[in-house]
């Protein structure tokens, strides 16, 4: 592992990146690609990397890399050029708060308290996973109910297990993944329950995690109630109604030690809440331009912060924009602004980025509310491109070019996504 | 009895065996309070409303009417020397027809008999412009400046830092399994081996029945009342200021508003009789009961915003009121019974037993030493940015940050750990470390390292809550932490 270590850490900054995971790092890269001088990137853990390196399973850069890394190895590959060129990296230190002027107030072990000023700030904070409160499961508050993510730190990063019988809630890719990791571990997984007709999680974690190793996944199913004083002892499950309440009648009991809930991610926004940034209430993340501009003046915002990926590769692509946007930005150079807003649809929770330019070409990228087999995403008349299926848990992404756009003179355009 | 006798033995680290600790401190006295649980507090006083009651809520004919608003008038002076958060951010009882507004009158008129100051009826204009929020279907309320709010279980560390300052010997995981008369005092046989004491206090809560049995004065008996409680999310902080109580029906108390000390908005509590008393599970039909209720008086409120959940029980002596006073045997003094309004009385019922106590025998000098303040700790969260670098420029551990959401620093875990914290929710509770949005998600670990390293224990016998609630347990299939 190497750590970046700022020689000194400076008053002024040209981009202030906060948060070292995939997406702050590819901004950083891309801020220095366009000519930014000055460039910190901020980080709480004792590495850049973010939640990469507890995910050491692979399955990461088919995109990008062309080739299957771990988290770890993604990570470092892009740890290694963010030194070589010359990014300073502060880490152990948390951004406590920041301000409109990009006043950016730091907390941290080795370098104490300060506050920095940044012509540019990218928000790279990823996002956090939703806990039991978020739900509300009935039942007793023992030891032993915990979140996969937290479930893969124990494992992957400290060495210990978070039980020996778990039951598994929720079938996001954690969740899944965990599944696979806890049973080479030697633990036993009693199931995997999602409240949901459909899995959350990408369809190739459901046959390489839970197919290949014999877990069972019951859909429509939810946990119930919990039970044990000190530590979890037993769950019960039931299958739930059309209205997603569980039938009590139907219910068992499943004696366990653990409970592990993989119920879904938000993004981290309470430093764009501090500076009042205009957030999409579907993806719960900043709202933003095609440079990855945010509603304040040289604030851009990458990565899980703006909404949950479930490839790092599109992360790093959305996120390399961003950083070469700010950069931008510090040396004075903009691009035409947007002038065409995309709007959600038919089976369309949300696009990112909000608004789009017609005189270049964008990457979209975009959620379904169901699955859907044969159909086809439309872009208002404009454009209009065949899908051979589609389902909530996989990211969509469209190239947008402006030659679709040539005989469009509105200033929106609806995005549906309907059957063939 | 022997020179290693204490003068009084507590039985319950409750908030009434805190506030008895802290209170007999002043006095020239060897005390011994005695835990059953791993931290004070952790019992029926961790888990209510945190509500100083204004005075004027319990009839005047029953033990709990005037130790409400005597204990009441403690808080402000409990505030000024102990290091814990109080406001008196007032309450207003609500009413929705004529009918109920002749309720608030008895109310009103009771609470003026009293003496309790203030009380105020608001008219439907009024009540608008200072609760907009409030339901338009209300017709009228009661206003009460008196109430405030308190995190309860930062009132129990602060009682029992203090106490402890004072000389108070405090043993923890040691429950109290028989009580034997002895010739001028009593033997009181804990888990962790036995204590002589010429007094003895039963503060034990639920279980205060059980301990009286002990010592042969089963007198009475407890029955478990829950209440589930739902913390709502920070979005709506500021939804309402005050407490909002619906008017109280011969059926039903209501469910109340809360703006807990921190300003986030809790609502609860139900009230239902419970066999087991250790059955602290919150339901499904308990949520959806108070989120039904609550929609009549705050509308704004959904059950989509609630981020954590819990239950208390009440413990309910028979005829409803507080036991408080001697017994058959000598020196067995019972404080039993203690439900709501318990946690506002508490600084009350200390004087009140230590009258008790002086009455009994037992001579009450004053202890020239007392302090009655505790040293602040450090709240980062609360400090400006300058006084916030300054302390981290001193020591390093005061700039880590520990707890994401709440902003709590390792400093502050590892004071919270020297101050009697062993486990995680000790950690949470004195700090508010795991307490926020991601519950854990970020400061678990953190914390158990923390813990791990302080006390000198392997990481995978950190405890929740002590007992068998362990986190994590060792590859090699041994198991976790043993009970
Ligand atoms: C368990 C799991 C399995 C996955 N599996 C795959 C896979 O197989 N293939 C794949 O392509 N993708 C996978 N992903 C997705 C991919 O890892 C994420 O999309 C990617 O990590 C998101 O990058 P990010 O930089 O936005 O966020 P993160 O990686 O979460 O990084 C955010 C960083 O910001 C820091 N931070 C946040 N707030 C602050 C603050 N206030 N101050 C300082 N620092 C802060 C955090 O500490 C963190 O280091 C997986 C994700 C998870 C969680
Ligand atoms: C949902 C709810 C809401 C409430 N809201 C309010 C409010 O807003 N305002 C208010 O004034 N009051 C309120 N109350 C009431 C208040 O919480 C109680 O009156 C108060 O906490 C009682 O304190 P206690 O010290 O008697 O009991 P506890 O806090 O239960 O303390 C008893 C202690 O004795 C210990 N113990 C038990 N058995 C043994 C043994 N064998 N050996 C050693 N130790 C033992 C227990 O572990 C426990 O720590 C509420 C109660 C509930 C349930």
């Amino acid at each position: 592992m190497i750590t970046g270590k700022p020689r000194h850490l400076e008053k002024t900054y040209d981009v202030t990146v906060v948060g070292g995971g995939p997406a702050g790092m590819a901004a950083a890269l891309g801020a220095r690609e366009a000519g930014a001088e000055k460039i910190l990137i901020i980080d709480r853990e004792e590495t850049a990397g973010g939640i990469l390196w507890q995910c050491i399973h692979n399955g990461f850069g088919l995109h990008h890399f062309k080739e299957e890394l771990t988290g770890p190895e993604y990570a470092q590959r892009y740890l290694e050029q963010v030194l070589e060129h010359e990014i300073d990296v502060i880490t152990d230190t948390y951004v406590a708060d920041m301000d409109a002027g990009r006043h950016v107030k730091i907390m941290s072990g080795s370098q104490g308290i300060h506050v920095l000023d940044s012509k540019s700030v990218v928000l790279a904070m990823g996002a956090r996973e939703r806990t039991r409160g978020a739900i509300r499961i009935p039942g007793t508050r023992p030891a032993g109910v915990l979140t996969a993510g937290l479930a893969q730190k124990f494992v992957n990063m400290a060495g210990y297990l978070p039980g020996k019988r778990v039951v598994i809630l929720g079938s996001g890719d954690i969740g899944l993944i965990m599944a696979r990791r806890l049973v080479l571990e030697g633990v036993e997984v009693l199931g995997v329950f999602e409240i949901m007709p459909h899995v959350n999680g990408l369809n190739r974690n459901v046959v390489q995690c839970l197919h290949d190793f014999d877990i069972p996944l019951h859909l429509s199913t939810t946990v119930a109630e919990i039970h044990g004083r000190d530590r979890v002892e037993k769950v019960t499950v039931a299958p739930v109604d059309e209205a997603l309440r569980p039938i009590m009648d139907k219910a068992w009991d499943i004696p366990c030690d653990t409970l592990l809930l993989s119920i879904g991610l938000i993004p981290e926004n309470e430093l764009s809440q501090r500076i009042n940034l205009r957030l999409d209430p579907v993806t719960t993340g900043p709202v933003v331009t095609s440079t990855m501009e945010t509603s304040a003046d040289g604030v851009f915002a990458c990565g899980n912060v703006v909404h949950i990926h479930d490839l790092v590769d599109f992360v790093s692509q959305e996120s390399d924009l961003a950083g070469q946007c700010a950069g931008e930005y510090v040396t004075g150079r903009r691009r035409p602004a947007d002038n065409i807003r995309l709007v959600p649809g038919d089976n369309v929770a949300y696009c990112v980025p909000h608004t789009i330019s017609s005189d270049r070409e964008h990457t979209i990228y975009l959620r379904v509310r169901r699955n859907e087999g044969k159909c086809a995403i439309k872009f208002g008349d404009a454009y209009q491109r065949k899908l051979r299926y589609v389902f909530p848990a996989e990211m969509v992404t469209v190239t947008m070019r402006p030659r679709f756009l040539e005989n469009f003179h509105g200033d929106s355009l609806r995005v549906d996504v309907v059957p063939r | 009895m022997n020179d290693r006798t204490y003068d009084v033995a507590i039985i319950g680290g409750g908030i009434v065996g805190c506030a008895i600790a802290r209170e007999l401190s002043r006095y020239r006295l060897k005390l011994v309070l005695i835990e059953k649980e791993c931290e004070v507090g952790f019992g029926t006083s961790k888990s209510n409303s945190g509500i100083i009651h204004a005075g004027h809520h319990s009839s005047a004919d029953t033990l709990k009417g005037p130790l409400e608003w005597a204990g009441n008038q403690h808080w402000d002076r409990l505030h000024a020397e102990l290091d814990f958060g109080f406001k008196r951010v007032g309450e207003l009882m609500v009413a929705w027809d004529d009918e109920q507004r002749s309720i608030l009158d008895t109310y009103l008129q009771r609470g003026r008999e009293r003496g309790v100051p203030g009380l105020e009826i608001w008219e439907k204009d009024r009540i608008r412009k200072e609760e907009p929020n409030v339901s338009r279907h209300v017709v009228a309320g009661l206003h009460a400046p008196t109430a405030g709010v308190v995190n309860p279980y930062e009132v129990c560390f602060s009682l029992i830092d203090s106490a402890r300052l004072n000389g108070l010997e405090v043993r923890v995981n040691a429950p109290v399994q028989d009580i034997q008369p002895l010739e001028g005092g009593l033997k009181v046989d804990t888990a962790q081996g036995p204590v002589l004491a010429r007094y003895a206090i039963n503060a034990a809560g639920l279980f205060a029945d059980r301990i009286a049995a002990m010592a042969g004065v089963g007198t009475f008996s407890i029955l478990a009342r829950k209440g589930e409680e739902y913390l709502l999310d920070k979005r709506l902080k500021g939804l309402v200021t005050r407490i909002i109580f619906p008017c109280p029906t011969p059926t039903s108390k209501g469910v109340l508003v809360i703006p807990t000390f921190d300003g986030t908005i809790m609502v609860g509590p139900t009230a239902n009789p419970v066999l087991d008393r250790s059955d602290l599970t919150t339901s499904m039909d308990g949520g959806e009961e108070i989120f039904e209720q609550v929609r009549r008086t705050v509308p704004g409120i959904s059950p989509r915003d609630c981020i954590a959940e819990f239950a208390g029980l009440r413990a309910v002596a028979d005829g409803e009121d507080f036991i408080i006073g001697p017994t058959a045997v000598k020196g067995f003094i019972n404080v039993a019974g203690i439900q709501s309004p318990g946690l506002t009385a508490a600084p009350a019922i200390a004087v009140r037993v230590a009258e008790i106590l002086r009455d009994e025998g037992l001579a009450l000098e004053p202890d020239d030493t007392f302090q009655p303040a505790v040293p602040k700790h450090v709240i980062m969260a609360d400090l400006d940015t300058g006084a916030q670098a300054a302390k981290a420029a001193k020591d390093p551990a005061f700039g880590r940050i520990c707890c994401r959401c709440e902003q709590v620093t390792e400093g502050e875990v590892i004071a919270a750990i020297g101050a009697g914290a062993g486990t995680l929710d000790g950690i949470k509770f004195r700090t508010r470390a795991g307490m926020g949005r991601c519950q854990g998600g970020f400061c678990t670990w953190r914390c158990m390292e923390l813990l791990s390293r302080e006390l000198d224990m392997p990481i995978d016998r950190v405890t929740k809550r002590g007992g068998g609630s362990w986190i994590v347990c060792r590859r090699d299939g041994e198991e976790g932490a043993p009970s």
